[in-house]
């Protein structure tokens, strides 16, 4: 076993882990923040995606070991009490979501795209939201939420 | 995924000791491959010795006509380096279409490059512009790195520490990618550069990268993707597989080849 510590949502955390243990494993069965999805396994769906010093990553492709010391931001993480982020309330706006699985994910994919690019074109959009895969919305909503939430 | 003990060393004398000491000891870049193959227990090391705690493997510079970039670099950082930009735009280019944006945050150059997979970007990046491969015990020219499908001139406590590349004055890349993986089903990068003129190939080969010679005659000739168009590549050992045929490969590297001359 390992011990880890690590910032979670602006809180210092840490728990016993097998280094086989996958951080969305952590996040979930050992933090209970279940916000995070497991969706494909394989890192294609973007389900897991949280941010891991700012970055996202898909946390069902990296070790909890691999984030130790390091500062996480889960789904859980983005409101402010009862304030949504704007990109929450954007997918909200604009219907960009219908069964909520692909949601987290996609949110925390779209918060470092904006972080990273504030004003992207529709095809940059979509560019960067490849490694993200729904399969109620076809996308449409989903794009105009991150348009929304770049004029916010 | 099976059980394996992970080390975290902080340099990399002490990583090359942990791998000696370790029974089947794997080494763990951004894990972006890793990870699904011990998921998949395709692997079962012993040991995972993790990388990622080594300052000396990071960074990138440019200097005197080199791009030189430290291993477990990140394919993000290399799409974003204002200097890789300048000086060899293909190769951020490149960069900035491997996997999806979370992979790329992740993922490294020479973790792909070890890796050598047959459908990986770096490989051609690296054939293409004759690049040198630093290890912790040596220097290794592209040329006798790739060895076969998966296969390098690696010993297996070997670490590669940094990877550089001589600027090219033409280069470009172009890939085909995979609808669903975006793995290139054919990507072709094309250099004139200190190593000559150069076309390499990834994704298609049953042995992994490799290079053309008679598209790069072809090019010594006539640098224009014209000069490409009656260049027909036989289809004997590409790969062949649910998303394409050896001949559909063969088709795409002409196509691919043609579209990377052109965009220089």
């Amino acid at each position: 076993m390992a011990t880890v510590s690590m910032t979670v949502n602006g809180k210092s955390v840490s728990g016993e882990v097998e280094p086989r243990t996958l951080l969305v494993q952590f996040i979930r069965e050992q933090l209970h923040l279940t916000g995070t999805h497991v969706g494909c396994d394989t890192s294609q769906c973007g389900a897991c995606v949280v941010h891991v010093n700012g970055d996202s990553v898909k946390s069902c492709t990296m070790l909890a070991v691999q984030a130790d010391g390091s500062d996480v931001t889960t789904i859980e993480g983005l409101a402010n009490g009862d304030t949504l982020h704007p990109m929450q309330e954007a997918f909200r706006d604009n219907h960009g979501l219908q069964c909520g699985f692909c949601t987290p994910g996609m949110v925390m994919s779209a918060v470092d795209l904006l972080k990273k690019n504030p004003k992207p074109s529709e095809g940059e959009i979509r560019e960067w939201l490849e490694g993200n895969i729904c399969r109620c919305t076809g996308y449409h909503n989903i794009v105009k939420a991150v348009q929304q939430a770049a004029q916010a | 995924m099976y059980e394996f003990e992970h080390h975290k060393p902080a340099s990399v004398a002490d990583a090359a000791s942990a791998m000696k000491g370790a029974d089947d000891g794997k080494l763990l870049a951004g894990g972006q491959t890793m990870i699904p193959t011990l998921k998949q227990r395709l692997a079962s090391p012993s040991d995972l010795v993790d990388l990622s705690g080594i300052a000396e493997l990071k960074g990138i510079t440019v200097s005197g006509g080199t791009v030189t970039i430290g291993a477990m670099t990140n394919h993000a950082a290399v799409a974003a380096s204002a200097d890789i930009k300048s000086a060899l735009p293909a190769l951020a280019e490149l960069a900035d279409h491997i996997g999806d944006a979370q992979v790329r945050n992740r993922g490294t150059i020479g973790g792909s490059v070890a890796n050598n997979d047959p459908a990986a970007d770096y490989p051609a990046a690296c054939l293409a512009l004759g690049a040198t491969i630093h290890t912790s015990q040596r220097d290794i020219a592209a040329d006798d790195f790739f060895t076969g499908l998966f296969e390098t001139a690696l010993e297996d406590d070997e670490i590669i520490t940094k990877i550089s590349f001589p600027v090219a004055s033409k280069a470009a890349y172009v890939k085909f990618p995979n609808p669903a993986s975006r793995y290139a089903l054919v990507g072709v990068f094309v250099a004139d550069g200190p190593a000559g003129i150069r076309v390499a190939v990834t994704g298609a080969g049953q042995d992994g990268v490799f290079r053309v010679p008679e598209m790069e005659s072809a090019l010594s000739s006539n640098f224009s993707a014209d000069a490409l168009a009656n260049v027909k590549v036989s289809a004997d050992n590409l790969n062949a597989d649910i998303h394409a045929s050896a001949d559909y490969r063969a088709h795409l590297i002409t196509v691919m080849a043609k579209r990377a001359v052109a965009k220089i």
